[in-house]
Protein backbone atom coordinates (compact mmCIF):
# COMPACT_ATOMS: atom_id res chain seq x y z
CA UNK A 1 0.00 0.00 0.00
CA UNK A 2 1.32 3.23 -0.59
CA UNK A 3 2.06 6.28 1.67
CA UNK A 4 -1.54 7.91 1.91
CA UNK A 5 -1.11 11.14 4.02
CA UNK A 6 -2.21 15.36 3.34
CA UNK A 7 0.53 15.88 0.43
CA UNK A 8 1.73 12.53 -1.23
CA UNK A 9 1.16 11.39 -4.25
CA UNK A 10 -0.71 7.96 -5.09
CA UNK A 11 1.26 6.07 -7.75
CA UNK A 12 0.19 7.35 -11.10
CA UNK A 13 -1.20 4.90 -13.03
CA UNK A 14 -0.50 5.44 -17.00
CA UNK A 15 -2.98 2.85 -19.29
CA UNK A 16 -3.10 3.29 -23.71
CA UNK A 17 -6.54 1.78 -24.70
CA UNK A 18 -5.96 0.42 -28.13
CA UNK A 19 -7.73 0.75 -30.70
CA UNK A 20 -10.15 -1.76 -30.37
CA UNK A 21 -10.57 -0.85 -26.55
CA UNK A 22 -13.65 0.94 -27.03
CA UNK A 23 -15.57 -1.93 -28.53
CA UNK A 24 -14.61 -4.09 -25.89
CA UNK A 25 -15.86 -1.83 -23.38
CA UNK A 26 -19.16 -1.31 -24.96
CA UNK A 27 -19.46 -5.11 -24.66
CA UNK A 28 -18.30 -4.95 -21.28
CA UNK A 29 -20.44 -2.14 -19.91
CA UNK A 30 -23.36 -2.37 -22.56
CA UNK A 31 -23.05 1.10 -23.62
CA UNK A 32 -23.23 0.90 -27.69
CA UNK A 33 -23.53 4.20 -28.26
CA UNK A 34 -22.29 4.22 -32.00
CA UNK A 35 -19.90 7.76 -31.05
CA UNK A 36 -17.49 5.45 -28.89
CA UNK A 37 -17.42 2.45 -31.68
CA UNK A 38 -17.94 3.91 -35.04
CA UNK A 39 -15.71 6.10 -36.86
CA UNK A 40 -17.53 7.36 -39.34
CA UNK A 41 -20.80 8.01 -37.20
CA UNK A 42 -18.11 9.68 -34.94
CA UNK A 43 -16.60 11.99 -37.93
CA UNK A 44 -20.17 12.41 -39.10
CA UNK A 45 -21.35 14.31 -35.73
CA UNK A 46 -18.33 16.52 -35.10
CA UNK A 47 -16.04 14.84 -33.76
CA UNK A 48 -12.44 13.85 -34.26
CA UNK A 49 -13.02 9.96 -34.73
CA UNK A 50 -14.10 7.47 -32.10
CA UNK A 51 -13.92 8.84 -28.35
CA UNK A 52 -12.91 7.03 -24.66
CA UNK A 53 -16.40 6.26 -22.40
CA UNK A 54 -15.86 8.86 -19.98
CA UNK A 55 -17.27 5.60 -17.40
CA UNK A 56 -13.75 4.00 -18.92
CA UNK A 57 -11.59 6.88 -17.93
CA UNK A 58 -13.65 7.28 -14.64
CA UNK A 59 -12.59 3.21 -14.28
CA UNK A 60 -9.02 4.25 -14.96
CA UNK A 61 -9.46 6.85 -11.68
CA UNK A 62 -11.07 4.32 -9.46
CA UNK A 63 -8.20 1.95 -10.41
CA UNK A 64 -5.31 4.34 -9.15
CA UNK A 65 -7.32 4.80 -6.05
CA UNK A 66 -7.98 0.64 -4.87
CA UNK A 67 -4.65 0.15 -6.38
CA UNK A 68 -3.00 2.81 -4.25
CA UNK A 69 -5.14 1.66 -1.33
CA UNK A 70 -4.75 -1.63 -1.52
CA UNK A 71 -8.10 -3.35 -2.73
CA UNK A 72 -11.55 -2.36 -4.20
CA UNK A 73 -12.94 -2.47 -0.21
CA UNK A 74 -10.72 0.36 0.13
CA UNK A 75 -12.82 2.97 -2.01
CA UNK A 76 -15.85 4.29 -0.76
CA UNK A 77 -16.88 7.05 -2.98
CA UNK A 78 -15.40 8.85 -6.16
CA UNK A 79 -16.65 11.78 -8.05
CA UNK A 80 -15.53 13.12 -10.96
CA UNK A 81 -15.91 15.40 -13.86
CA UNK A 82 -15.64 14.84 -17.39
CA UNK A 83 -14.26 17.37 -19.65
CA UNK A 84 -12.84 17.52 -23.31
CA UNK A 85 -12.68 13.74 -24.71
CA UNK A 86 -10.37 10.93 -24.43
CA UNK A 87 -9.37 8.60 -28.01
CA UNK A 88 -8.17 5.66 -28.27
CA UNK A 89 -4.55 4.38 -28.72
CA UNK A 90 -3.08 7.59 -26.68
CA UNK A 91 -1.82 7.49 -23.15
CA UNK A 92 -3.72 8.51 -19.94
CA UNK A 93 -2.48 9.05 -17.28
CA UNK A 94 -3.86 9.08 -13.49
CA UNK A 95 -2.17 11.20 -10.69
CA UNK A 96 -3.48 11.99 -7.46
CA UNK A 97 -2.87 14.30 -4.24
CA UNK A 98 -4.05 13.25 -0.54
CA UNK A 99 -5.70 16.17 0.82
CA UNK A 100 -7.14 15.16 4.30
CA UNK A 101 -6.70 12.34 6.68
CA UNK A 102 -4.78 9.30 6.75
CA UNK A 103 -2.47 7.07 7.04
CA UNK A 104 -5.54 5.02 8.50
CA UNK A 105 -9.00 6.07 8.78
CA UNK A 106 -11.03 8.42 6.51
CA UNK A 107 -8.18 9.67 3.29
CA UNK A 108 -9.74 12.06 0.84
CA UNK A 109 -7.77 12.00 -2.70
CA UNK A 110 -8.00 14.82 -4.89
CA UNK A 111 -7.31 13.57 -8.29
CA UNK A 112 -7.30 13.65 -12.26
CA UNK A 113 -6.95 12.13 -15.88
CA UNK A 114 -5.06 13.32 -17.99
CA UNK A 115 -4.42 12.80 -21.97
CA UNK A 116 -1.74 15.15 -24.11
CA UNK A 117 -1.24 17.17 -21.55
CA UNK A 118 -5.44 18.08 -21.31
CA UNK A 119 -7.49 17.14 -18.74
CA UNK A 120 -10.43 14.77 -19.66
CA UNK A 121 -11.40 14.21 -15.88
CA UNK A 122 -10.94 16.99 -13.79
CA UNK A 123 -12.05 17.92 -10.18
CA UNK A 124 -12.38 14.24 -9.07
CA UNK A 125 -12.16 13.42 -5.39
CA UNK A 126 -12.30 9.83 -3.72
CA UNK A 127 -12.65 8.92 -0.34
CA UNK A 128 -11.04 6.09 1.11
CA UNK A 129 -11.28 4.30 4.18
CA UNK A 130 -8.32 2.49 5.31
CA UNK B 1 -36.49 27.40 -24.32
CA UNK B 2 -37.04 26.79 -20.65
CA UNK B 3 -36.07 23.13 -18.74
CA UNK B 4 -38.94 21.30 -18.11
CA UNK B 5 -38.39 20.73 -14.34
CA UNK B 6 -42.21 18.97 -13.75
CA UNK B 7 -40.64 15.23 -13.59
CA UNK B 8 -38.14 15.97 -10.61
CA UNK B 9 -38.84 13.30 -7.78
CA UNK B 10 -40.35 10.74 -10.48
CA UNK B 11 -39.02 6.97 -9.59
CA UNK B 12 -38.64 4.79 -12.20
CA UNK B 13 -39.40 0.91 -12.01
CA UNK B 14 -36.69 -0.84 -10.33
CA UNK B 15 -34.36 -3.07 -12.55
CA UNK B 16 -33.15 -6.42 -10.69
CA UNK B 17 -29.07 -7.49 -12.26
CA UNK B 18 -27.83 -11.20 -11.39
CA UNK B 19 -24.09 -10.56 -11.15
CA UNK B 20 -22.29 -13.36 -12.71
CA UNK B 21 -18.55 -14.36 -12.60
CA UNK B 22 -17.50 -14.50 -16.32
CA UNK B 23 -19.50 -10.88 -16.54
CA UNK B 24 -17.33 -9.68 -13.65
CA UNK B 25 -13.96 -11.30 -15.81
CA UNK B 26 -15.51 -9.78 -19.02
CA UNK B 27 -15.72 -6.23 -17.43
CA UNK B 28 -12.45 -6.50 -15.22
CA UNK B 29 -10.26 -7.13 -18.85
CA UNK B 30 -11.88 -3.71 -20.23
CA UNK B 31 -10.81 -2.17 -17.55
CA UNK B 32 -7.54 -2.95 -17.31
CA UNK B 33 -8.03 -4.48 -13.76
CA UNK B 34 -5.90 -7.21 -12.89
CA UNK B 35 -5.58 -7.80 -9.24
CA UNK B 36 -6.94 -11.73 -9.21
CA UNK B 37 -9.27 -11.14 -6.55
CA UNK B 38 -11.61 -9.79 -9.81
CA UNK B 39 -10.70 -12.64 -11.98
CA UNK B 40 -9.96 -15.66 -9.88
CA UNK B 41 -12.74 -17.40 -7.39
CA UNK B 42 -9.75 -19.09 -5.46
CA UNK B 43 -7.74 -15.34 -5.17
CA UNK B 44 -10.89 -13.72 -4.31
CA UNK B 45 -12.03 -16.46 -1.65
CA UNK B 46 -8.42 -16.51 -0.63
CA UNK B 47 -8.84 -12.66 0.23
CA UNK B 48 -11.65 -13.57 2.63
CA UNK B 49 -14.58 -12.83 -0.31
CA UNK B 50 -17.32 -15.10 -1.72
CA UNK B 51 -16.38 -15.16 -4.64
CA UNK B 52 -14.94 -12.69 -7.56
CA UNK B 53 -14.93 -9.02 -6.48
CA UNK B 54 -17.14 -6.71 -9.03
CA UNK B 55 -14.56 -3.67 -9.32
CA UNK B 56 -16.59 -0.44 -8.04
CA UNK B 57 -17.14 0.92 -11.40
CA UNK B 58 -18.92 -2.25 -11.68
CA UNK B 59 -21.57 -0.34 -10.95
CA UNK B 60 -22.42 1.15 -14.34
CA UNK B 61 -23.32 -2.26 -15.38
CA UNK B 62 -25.83 -3.23 -12.74
CA UNK B 63 -27.09 0.47 -12.18
CA UNK B 64 -27.33 1.70 -16.08
CA UNK B 65 -30.18 -0.51 -16.99
CA UNK B 66 -32.49 1.58 -14.66
CA UNK B 67 -31.07 5.23 -15.13
CA UNK B 68 -31.47 4.80 -19.07
CA UNK B 69 -35.17 4.64 -19.10
CA UNK B 70 -34.88 7.55 -16.91
CA UNK B 71 -32.96 9.42 -19.56
CA UNK B 72 -35.13 8.52 -22.30
CA UNK B 73 -38.55 9.23 -20.65
CA UNK B 74 -40.49 11.81 -22.43
CA UNK B 75 -41.23 13.64 -19.94
CA UNK B 76 -38.18 14.74 -19.47
CA UNK B 77 -37.70 16.39 -23.04
CA UNK B 78 -34.04 16.22 -22.40
CA UNK B 79 -32.70 16.67 -26.04
CA UNK B 80 -29.60 13.88 -26.92
CA UNK B 81 -27.92 15.71 -29.80
CA UNK B 82 -26.68 18.35 -27.69
CA UNK B 83 -25.97 16.46 -24.38
CA UNK B 84 -22.67 15.82 -22.55
CA UNK B 85 -22.53 13.58 -19.73
CA UNK B 86 -20.78 16.28 -17.69
CA UNK B 87 -20.16 14.49 -14.04
CA UNK B 88 -20.93 11.18 -11.95
CA UNK B 89 -20.72 10.24 -8.59
CA UNK B 90 -20.88 6.58 -6.94
CA UNK B 91 -21.16 6.16 -3.17
CA UNK B 92 -20.09 2.30 -2.25
CA UNK B 93 -21.36 0.39 0.26
CA UNK B 94 -20.40 -3.54 0.70
CA UNK B 95 -18.50 -5.15 -2.28
CA UNK B 96 -20.87 -6.68 -4.87
CA UNK B 97 -19.70 -10.51 -5.94
CA UNK B 98 -20.80 -12.97 -8.49
CA UNK B 99 -23.64 -14.34 -7.05
CA UNK B 100 -25.41 -11.26 -5.65
CA UNK B 101 -28.83 -10.04 -7.07
CA UNK B 102 -28.68 -5.98 -7.09
CA UNK B 103 -31.65 -4.15 -7.87
CA UNK B 104 -31.46 -0.41 -8.96
CA UNK B 105 -34.21 1.97 -8.38
CA UNK B 106 -33.67 5.25 -10.23
CA UNK B 107 -35.14 8.63 -9.82
CA UNK B 108 -35.16 12.58 -11.40
CA UNK B 109 -33.13 14.25 -8.56
CA UNK B 110 -32.89 17.83 -10.24
CA UNK B 111 -33.48 19.25 -13.47
CA UNK B 112 -32.29 23.13 -13.94
CA UNK B 113 -31.24 25.93 -16.34
CA UNK B 114 -27.91 27.87 -15.88
CA UNK B 115 -26.62 30.14 -18.14
CA UNK B 116 -28.53 28.48 -21.37
CA UNK B 117 -27.16 25.04 -19.97
CA UNK B 118 -29.47 22.12 -18.61
CA UNK B 119 -28.63 20.43 -15.69
CA UNK B 120 -30.52 16.47 -15.87
CA UNK B 121 -29.51 14.72 -12.47
CA UNK B 122 -30.45 11.32 -12.20
CA UNK B 123 -30.01 9.32 -8.86
CA UNK B 124 -29.76 4.95 -8.49
CA UNK B 125 -29.75 3.29 -5.45
CA UNK B 126 -28.65 -0.22 -5.86
CA UNK B 127 -29.65 -2.53 -2.91
CA UNK B 128 -28.13 -6.18 -2.90
CA UNK B 129 -30.61 -9.40 -2.18
CA UNK B 130 -29.72 -8.75 1.57
CA UNK B 131 -31.78 -5.04 1.34
CA UNK B 132 -27.85 -3.54 1.55
CA UNK B 133 -27.22 -0.76 0.30
CA UNK B 134 -24.10 -1.13 -1.83
CA UNK B 135 -24.16 1.50 -4.48
CA UNK B 136 -25.51 5.31 -4.72
CA UNK B 137 -24.74 6.84 -8.24
CA UNK B 138 -25.59 10.20 -9.13
CA UNK B 139 -25.24 11.21 -12.77
CA UNK B 140 -25.16 14.63 -14.41
CA UNK B 141 -25.94 14.98 -17.95
CA UNK B 142 -25.68 18.04 -19.06
CA UNK B 143 -27.49 19.94 -22.10
CA UNK B 144 -26.01 22.87 -24.21
CA UNK B 145 -28.91 25.78 -25.86
CA UNK B 146 -31.61 24.68 -23.74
Amino acid sequence: MASLTPGDQIPELKITPDKYLTVRYAGASGDFNPIHIDEEFARAVGLPGRILHGLWTMAQVARAQTEAAGGPQHLRRLAVQFRGMGVPEQEVTVTGTVKEGGPAGRVLVETVAEQNGKQIIRNAEAELEL
Amino acid sequence: MPVNSKAIGKTYDPTVYAVGREKIREYAHAVGEINPVHIDPQAAREAGFADVVAPPMFAVVYAGPAVIPAMFDPEIEMNFAMMVHGGQEFVWGPLVVAGDEITTTATVKDISERAGLGYYIFESVSVNQRGEEVCRGTWTNIVRGV
